[in-house]
């Protein structure tokens, strides 16, 4: 219950030591200036992500990041520190996409903010506008483990918006983004496609849309370009919203995710970002295990589907062993939790990475396309995605191998906060 | 071009000719699985158990030093294996879901009388996979966008070769011959929409009891006709699976999430006589006490989340450990495609993290499925008597390692990882999501299939 009484920022101020209605009744009195959460964790097996697991470990946090990692026996922990225990430790994962935050847990339009179907490119919607922190699905996926998401508009549209990273343990917008701006989210295929004679109503009209807005982006960069260039006498072009964040998809600062299934469409999509030499990273690409050595040329990361998503309509020819032969070729993968427009509202992605490590993935590969491998592709591995020394404090503890179905979450930990302790 | 084909039809006709007697003789012949960890359901498991079977039934099973395994019996080895009655998913909607396909259409909120039989189509790869998951028999279901959307069918898996080409190679049969099935029902939001469907749920509850109240005068005039065919009332599909569902011939099977739908459903059943499992029961935990009271049984969907749609808001992984705690007899369905048949097991283990008995939800994939479709007679445990259904497994049922190896129906394998094909099917890949090729050697572009 705590959980959705307690703030998590002013949560941050109480020194996890004092339990219960005692920090209750302070967090609601004291403002978030106090000391951070002091904790260490003790697990019989900790995977670090940053070398091989440590047995019997010691993960100490300190202001939220992490202060001293090793054998328990060796790491002295500062006196005062809560210390939780739990069979086994890893990194809090990491969900390389879902829409948690905008897809709200109702399912009613008050609650869907993913998706806004009034254009089909709509490149210059932020995601921060839209991100809802407090929204009980990111609570749900939290309680498995789950510490960081890479959220916002979802697959639907040509291009439906932008993208951000998130702390699942945030009160407010501010609080839980750690990228405000990560992608620029796409579609390629069926979802995209309209009917009536509405536009892209074919394939061949979709990449011809992108191209052309593309093309227009170059353009207003090189505007911009040439009045810079002009000084004082320069007159930049009026400001557009639209191109400005297509220009960063150019400018090579934001990636176009591009979710796509079919094999026809991944090679559209290889065959964009060649030509105008943009980052991309496929998303769900249920077929790409026909384009491996495409796919690896271009260097492109593969935030895979879902494991268990239904093999229907474009998901027909789905496997779940891709996960497996992507990374066996050498080509960056991450899990993810995908989008649902229905029942389950979100998959959390343990447990497709869970279902990926029964086909074909080890262990180890399976819990980095959760941690380690999902913070490099999204680039925030500085700071998260494995157990180092000032590393945010970000940890997930199992009472078993966090893959099994019969394994509880125990505990969930952000920045030293104990955001979730009610086994799951 | 046609010469081809029909010589081709000629030759491939002894082939079939040839495999079918094959295939029965080894169905006749005892064959005997030794070594493996057997789970029963009913009674302890089994560390080096044998499982015996013979013409499509169980002949024997138990500690391999209390069965005797009959001189000539085929013998397959499962050690290291484990072996558990074939899963029945009481809540299942493969091969109905085609557009254009399901049960009752979008005319009106009632129509019992329509039949999901007529609008399944084996070749669905739904099939291959359901088996690939350890699944012998489902309930197909219509929809749930109706109060009464149409009849359910029971139907066993018989993937076999020859292969299925009709429904009918599925169905399960009564002891009159009949197929068997269900009715399904449903109430909550999902059958409220514009008119003729009903705007709320007391409007939808007062329409199910118009109709009840309907069958139930049918029935009588059906009575008081004495079997006198001129005062017989003219023949209504729609009031006689009403009647039966009324005279316990046809369980009412519920789609309800809500507590206070629920609670409505208990109420119409009482009201009416008519025998109720309750499907899917999100908030059946807020009401678990009441449904054990009522003795409903509950098949239990379990997602990965909560929400979703409104109803589900309240929906637990705990549902089924509270509900077994409350003494209701619980029962997990896929609601494939909601969920895929092929990881079934992880609704029961899921379940199980929860707080479920591992008994309890070993039972909810099996055996109480079978009570719940009045099959436990002949499915849901492995017993001497009883059908040869069942699966091998390579490791723990509540494991997300453990894959289905192997899948029986009535004595037959209708699923072998060691397949390509099936394998295909287990995990995916290209061609898996579509239909099954029609099942003729023959068939072919140059003959223009004509020859079948």
């Amino acid at each position: 219950m705590s959980a959705k009484l307690q703030s998590p920022r002013l949560c941050r101020g109480v020194e996890m030591m004092m339990a219960g209605a005692l920090s209750l009744a302070l967090v609601t009195t004291l403002p978030g200036s106090v000391a951070m959460a002091q904790v260490a964790v003790r697990g019989k097996t900790v995977h670090t992500m940053a070398g091989p697991p440590i047995a019997n470990g010691m993960v100490v946090i300190q202001d939220g990041k992490i202060s001293a990692i090793g054998v328990a026996d060796q790491i002295a922990v500062p006196q005062g520190f809560r210390v939780l225990e739990a069979a086994v430790v890893t990194p809090g994962l990491i969900d390389t996409h879902g829409t948690v935050g905008f897809s709200g847990i109702l399912n009613q339009p008050h609650d869907q903010d993913q998706l806004e179907r009034s254009a089909p490119i709509q490149p210059e919607l932020r995601a921060i506008d839209g991100f809802n922190a407090q929204e009980d699905l990111i609570e749900w996926i939290r309680s498995f483990g789950v510490t960081t998401v890479h959220t916002g508009h979802a697959p639907g549209e040509l291009i439906s918006g932008q993208t951000l990273i998130a702390k699942t343990g945030g009160r407010t917008v501010a609080d839980a983004v750690i990228v405000e701006a990560r992608a620029v989210a796409a579609t390629l295929g069926a979802a995209a496609q309209k009917t009536e004679n509405k536009s892209p109503g074919t394939r061949g009209k979709a990449i011809a849309m992108l191209r052309a807005e593309l093309i227009k982006a170059r353009e207003y960069l090189d505007k911009q370009k040439r009045a810079a260039d002009a000084g004082d006498k320069g007159e930049p072009p009026p400001r557009d919203l639209r191109l400005e964040t297509l220009g960063r998809v150019l400018q090579g600062e934001l990636p176009l995710m591009i979710t796509t299934q079919r094999s026809q469409d991944i090679a559209s999509a290889l065959r964009l970002a060649k030509e105008f030499e943009i980052k991309i990273w496929l998303d769900g690409a249920d077929e790409a295990f026909l384009l491996i050595d495409e796919i690896k040329a271009a260097g492109v990361p593969v935030l895979i589907h879902p494991t268990m998503t239904r093999a229907f309509a474009e998901h027909e020819n789905l496997s779940m062993e891709t996960a497996s032969k992507l990374v066996a070729a050498g080509i960056p993968v991450a899990s993810q939790s995908g989008f649902e427009s229905y029942v389950p509202k979100t998959r959390v992605v343990l447990f497709e990475a869970a279902v990926a490590a029964a086909n074909g993935l080890s262990f180890e590969q399976a819990l980095r396309t959760i941690t380690i491998d999902a913070a490099r592709i999204l680039g925030i591995d500085g700071r998260v995605g494995s157990l180092e020394v000032g590393k945010d404090g970000d940890l997930a503890l199992y009472d078993g191998d966090p893959f099994e179905y019969t394994t509880h979450c125990v505990g969930t930990i952000i920045e030293g906060r104990i955001v979730s302790e009610t086994p799951r | 071009m046609r010469m081809i084909g029909r010589l081709c039809f000629v030759n491939c006709a002894v082939a079939v000719g040839v495999a079918i007697g094959a295939s029965a003789a080894a169905q006749d012949r005892p064959t005997a699985f030794t070594g493996a960890k057997i789970i029963p359901i009913e009674g302890d498991e089994i560390e080096n158990g044998t499982l015996l079977i013979a013409g499509g039934k169980i002949t024997a099973v138990g500690p391999a030093s209390d069965v005797n395994v009959p001189e000539g019996a085929d013998k397959v080895d499962a050690a290291g294996k484990v072996i558990m009655p074939g899963l029945i998913c009481t809540h299942s909607h493969i091969g109905g879901m085609r557009a254009g396909s399901g049960a009752a259409d979008g005319s009106g909120p009632i129509q019992p009388g329509v039949r999901i039989m007529d609008a399944i189509d084996v070749h669905d790869a739904g099939f291959k996979r359901a088996v690939a998951g350890g699944l012998t028999t489902l309930n197909i279901m219509p929809g749930s966008g109706h109060l009464m959307s149409g009849q359910t069918i029971y139907v066993k898996l018989r993937l076999e070769d020859p292969k299925p080409r009709k429904i009918d190679d599925f169905f399960i049969l009564d002891g009159d011959g009949k197929m068997m099935g269900g009715l399904k029902m449903a109430n909550g939001t999902n059958s409220m929409r514009d008119p003729p469907f009903p705007g709320s749920r007391g409007k939808s509850a007062f329409l199910v009891r118009e109709q009840y109240l309907k069958a139930r005068e049918y029935n009588d005039k059906v009575s008081r006709a004495g079997g006198d065919a001129a005062k017989l009332p003219p023949r209504d599909l729609h009031l006689e699976a009403l009647v039966e569902a009324m005279q316990g011939k046809r369980m009412v099977h519920h789609h309800t999430h809500r507590h206070d739908d629920i609670m409505t459903v208990l109420r119409l059943s009482a009201e009416f006589g008519f025998p109720v499992v309750l499907h899917h029961v999100s908030d059946g935990w807020k009401v678990a006490e009441e449904i054990a009271a009522a003795k409903a049984p509950c098949s239990v969907i379990v997602i990965d989340s909560p929400g979703g749609k409104l109803e589900a808001r309240y929906s637990r992984f705990e549902t089924g450990a509270i509900l077994e705690k409350a003494g209701v007899l619980v029962a997990f369905h896929t609601d494939d495609y909601i969920t895929d048949s092929r990881v079934f097991r992880r609704s029961a283990a899921l379940a199980v993290r929860a707080g479920m008995s591992r008994a309890g939800a070993l039972k909810a994939l099996t055996l109480a499925g079978a009570q719940m479709l009045g099959l436990e007679q002949r499915i849901g445990s492995l017993k001497a008597g009883k059908d040869a259904d069942f699966c091998i497994l390579q490791g723990d049922p509540l494991s997300v390692y453990c894959q289905t190896q192997q899948t029986w129906v009535d004595g037959r394998k209708v699923f072998d990882r060691a397949n390509p094909q099936d394998r295909l099917y287990a995990v995916g890949g290209f061609g898996a999501g579509n239909p099954q090729t029609p099942y003729l050697c023959c068939y072919d572009e140059a003959s223009g299939g004509g020859e079948q």
